[in-house]
């Protein structure tokens, strides 16, 4: 079935190298070549955001993008281990505190989307929370302890300077 | 209380969210195993008809297709394929008739799934069609009929009289009679009647349904994204002809369940193949095929009332029509569990209940995050909502005149205990400031409000077990076959074992379903888990309490004053040992007589839940907009005040999906928008700008600690207090689900004398 082609690109920040088919997605190449789980395949059309990887700094939904997108490119994941002692982020640390999820399997999109949103906008009132996580669902609707989530960091972040 | 660090009543972090926030929680769809072959399922492209036959040959010729298994194969392995909790009416494959749209017909295995999906395309069925039904009603007597006999699975004494009978879609045909509701209807000051219905759903778990199976010596391993691991492994074990001990099923986190993931989904036909093959196969539904798997039942309700020149209910008639699809699932148990409490939580004296179970050629109808009760509260308080108005009545006082009160019979003659209906009621009222005055709008831009309130019964009788296993370091496990589909049981179970042992919570661990390692569960639903498998937590914990004190005794100590490491090297000489307490927990239960629907222990407890909304509607378009949205239930005391609130707010943002977007829409049988760009579940722009929580003030005396559950309770009232909130601000009153911006502007247009076209 198809070709296979090599695929060299930053995932997580270390270079990699590997072969993947060409029809394959980022999520399978993710899974199948490095056994990174946390981007998910769920809505399959790119409407759920549990699929979310940061591409060269963009938020792709890896369940749309082939394999071959990434090639060459700077690849983050959820997986990607903060620089702290205990190894999460202060966005990481907030979903837990403020119970921003259920069952898990958006959180992953919810957390990469969460860390752009505040790169991009610091101090975000909740309309902009809920439009730049539109995007992303959450059926256990976990919606308002993610946006108290965001909301903690965003002040946190402001009383640090 | 103790000082125990995460013991019960504290709103401490859920146990697993590290794994959770960094990716790395384990769920089935990325469960990856040696030597798996994919399995991608054919499906049935009409609503009934016989089976002539497959062509699959060129799916077989297909380079990298490993097998391709049809309805007879399956024989091999299953003599009689047929599964389901109620009845044993759903084959694995489809053997000589299919019975709606999406029905698995064939399993193409690959190693490759693109391989395996595109091998899936290229089988040809043929098909005889035969004559379908679609509408529940229509099905009470149509002469299309979905199976030609019934085969109820015994496992349910009331629905035993319905064994070999033929030619009907009646299912079950629950009846309730109390007192004299034709001498009261005949006596009464007025008399109302109205007709309701909801529309198909689906539950949409963002982890779509998977399984994989692996066969071992005589065994066979399952692991499955399933919320009852007991029953799948009884069910497989009886389809294989098997002793349960050689089927294992083991269950790590789920990516959300509703109901969905109960008794056998895909979980047969994994295994059946599994075992046809002798390699590990594993089928991941895509999203589109969930719309294929499992619905919320659609239903009609027809409900009329007499009552009092004051406003009190004297009689009360309801009929359920339940749309239960084309197996049976656990369709006939909400028809008689929920449909006891159709006339809502009123203290009313002569009632007279027929609730229907009916086949159709529909996907599969199932339990659905409140068991029916969703459906019947949208009928009873819209119903009570339009009589208030008919009167002149206040909503709220309308409901005081006629609520439950603890201490009074239920329909069912079952007293109610530890149910603060009037309390959810009063605090509703007031956080929805009911007593004030309300803006309400001007032009084209109209607000209103409303309330409503629901209640439940707990499924009875059920049975929970735990075994809790304290280690010589003093730290310790607990054994449950509940299962964390993101409703926070492993911290709760936790919190209750802490709470027993005084063993600070980051010193427990909760083992995840296993069967051959963690004891019997019914199943989790039905919120039923706090209170079932908490009693039975609490138990165990209690037990292992009572075997550590002994064993402090033997060597000298007290429990009190040593540390639990301490004891264990006193008695073994070194960290070695274990104590193990187990608990079980069985609720007393009185059966509903089979004539009168009557019990005098109906439950082991009851969920209360109300809500108030405030919706403002655009005149012009019919868009409604919910600006709050308050959301009060019962659910005792709380093990965790934290992960209540969170339970109560997401039932009530995912029933006003159900109520505001959500609809599976049907042509000849076909769902024509199975995805979430034509089905739109909520999303965060979708949620009220307010949303409040509140748990009352409440104790469930039989409950671990005060506790009961609360996972459906926030979805009670949302749907009829929306629609009641639209007739305060616009005067239109809607009786179908959903309420749509289209359904509100031909209300509006209707009521304005200039109806729009039909489309």
């Amino acid at each position: 079935m198809g070709t296979t082609r090599t695929l060299r690109f930053t995932l997580n920040g270390e270079p990699v190298t590997t072969e993947a088919p060409s029809h394959w997605n980022v999520v399978e190449l993710l899974q199948n070549r490095f056994n990174l789980y946390g981007a998910r395949e769920s809505c399959g059309q790119g409407l759920c955001g549990c699929c979310t990887v940061l591409v060269d700094g963009v938020a792709v939904s890896g369940c749309l993008s082939l394999a071959a997108r990434v090639d060459g490119a700077d690849v983050r994941t959820i997986e990607a281990p903060a620089a702290t002692e205990d190894g999460l982020d202060d966005v990481q640390q907030a979903f837990i505190e403020s119970g921003a999820f259920q069952c898990g399997y958006c959180t992953p999109g919810f957390v990469l989307m969460t860390r752009k949103l505040l790169d991009e906008c610091p101090q975000p009132d909740d309309e902009d929370i809920r439009h730049y996580l539109s995007g992303n669902l959450c059926r256990c609707a976990a919606y308002p302890e993610i946006v108290a989530a965001v909301r903690l960091v965003a002040q946190r972040r402001a009383t640090r300077g | 209380m103790t000082s125990t660090q995460g013991a019960v009543g504290q709103s401490i972090r859920r146990l697993e969210g590290r794994a959770k926030v960094t990716g790395r929680a384990q769920y089935v769809h990325t469960l990856r195993l040696p030597g798996m072959l994919h399995g991608k399922v054919f499906r049935s492209t009409v609503a009934h008809a016989r089976l002539l036959g497959l062509d699959a040959s060129a799916a077989r010729a297909l380079p990298g297709v490993h097998r391709v298994l049809v309805g007879q194969d399956i024989l091999a392995v299953m003599p009689d394929p047929h599964y389901g909790p109620a009845f044993h009416d759903q084959p694995v494959l489809a053997l000589d008739k299919v019975r709606y749209v999406g029905e698995p017909v064939a399993l193409v295995l690959a190693e490759d799934p693109h391989v395996a999906e595109e091998a899936a395309a290229l089988i040809v069925a043929r098909y005889e069609p035969l004559p379908a039904v679609y509408d529940e009603v229509e099905a009470m007597d149509s002469t299309a009929v979905v199976h030609e006999v019934l085969k109820p699975a015994g496992t349910f004494p009331d629905l035993k009289h319905l064994q070999g009978k033929r030619d009907t879609n009646i299912a079950l045909d629950y009846s309730l009679r109390r007192g004299d509701p034709d001498g009261a209807f005949a006596s009464a000051d007025h008399v109302f009647e109205h007709r309701f219905r909801t529309q198909q759903v689906l539950h949409v778990p963002l982890e779509p349904f998977v399984s994989a199976a692996v066969p071992g010596e005589g065994t066979l391993t399952l692991h499955t994204a399933s919320q009852s691991p007991s029953f799948v492994r009884i069910e497989i074990a009886r389809l294989l002809g098997w002793p349960e001990n050689r089927v294992r099923v083991q269950v790590p986190y789920l990516g959300g369940g509703f109901g969905a993931k109960l008794y056998i989904k895909v979980e047969a036909l994994a295994a059946a193949a599994a075992l046809i093959v002798g390699r590990p196969v594993k089928i991941a539904l895509t999203m589109e095929e969930q719309f294929f798997t499992l619905t919320k039942h659609a239903a009609t309700l027809r409900i009329r009332s007499a009552v009092t020149r004051e406003g009190r209910i004297t009689a009360r008639e309801c009929e359920v029509w339940w749309n239960g699809g084309a197996y049976a699932d656990i369709g006939p148990r909400i028809t008689q569990k929920s449909g006891f409490t159709a006339p809502g939580p009123y203290d009313i004296e002569h009632v007279r209940i027929d609730s229907y179970a009916l086949y159709t050629n529909l996907p599969p109808a199932g339990a659905l995050r409140g068991f029916g009760i969703p459906q019947l509260v949208w009928a009873y308080e819209s119903h009570t909502d339009m009589i208030a108005r008919e009167l002149g009545i206040d909503p709220v006082e309308m409901r005081r005149r006629n609520i439950l009160r603890e201490g009074r019979p239920q329909a069912t003659g079952t007293v109610m205990r530890d149910a603060a209906i009037e309390q959810v009621l009063e605090r509703t009222a007031e956080r929805m400031r009911w007593s004030e005055a309300f803006d309400r709008g001007s032009g084209t831009r109209r607000r209103g409000r409303g309330i409503a309130i629901g209640f439940k019964a707990s499924v009875s009788p059920t049975t929970s077990v735990a075994i809790v296993n304290i280690y010589a370091d003093g730290s310790c496990a607990l054994y449950c076959s509940t299962v964390d589909m993101g409703q926070g049981s492993d911290t709760a179970m936790a919190q209750i074992v802490s709470e027993v042992l005084g063993i600070d919570i980051d010193r427990i661990t909760v083992v995840h379903p296993d069967t051959d390692v963690t004891p019997y569960d019914m199943a989790t639903l039905g919120s039923r888990s706090t209170f079932h498998m908490g009693n039975a937590v609490r138990a165990a914990a209690e037990d292992a309490r009572s075997k550590l004190i002994a064993l402090a005794q033997d060597v000298g100590v007290s429990v009190e004053t040593t540390p639990i490491g301490e004891i264990f090297r006193r008695k073994y000489g070194m960290q070695a040992g274990n104590v193990v307490g187990s608990g079980s927990f069985v609720p007393a239960y009185t059966p509903t007589d089979h004539h009168t629907g009557q019990s005098d222990n109906v439950t082991p407890f009851w969920m209360i839940g109300a809500t108030g909304v405030e919706v403002e509607v655009d005149t012009e378009t019919g868009q409604v907009t919910v600006n709050r949205l308050v959301n009060v239930g019962d659910a005792g005391r709380a093990i965790n005040p934290a992960i209540v609130e969170t339970q109560l707010s997401g039932a009530a943002i995912m029933q006003l999906g159900f109520t505001m977007t959500e609809q599976m829409r049907f042509r000849d049988g076909q769902c024509v928008n199975p995805s979430l760009a034509d089905y739109r579940i909520p999303g965060i722009l979708d949620i009220p700008a307010i949303i409040d929580n509140e748990r009352v003030d409440a104790t469930q005396s039989s409950g671990p600690f005060g506790a009961k559950g609360v996972g459906e309770s926030g979805t009670f009232g949302v749907s009829p207090a929306i629609a009641s909130a639209i007739e305060d601000a616009v005067g239109i009153r809607l009786t179908s689900l959903p309420i749509t911006a289209e359904s509100v502007l031909r209300a509006l247009r209707e009521q304005q004398g200039r109806p729009l076209q039909a489309d």
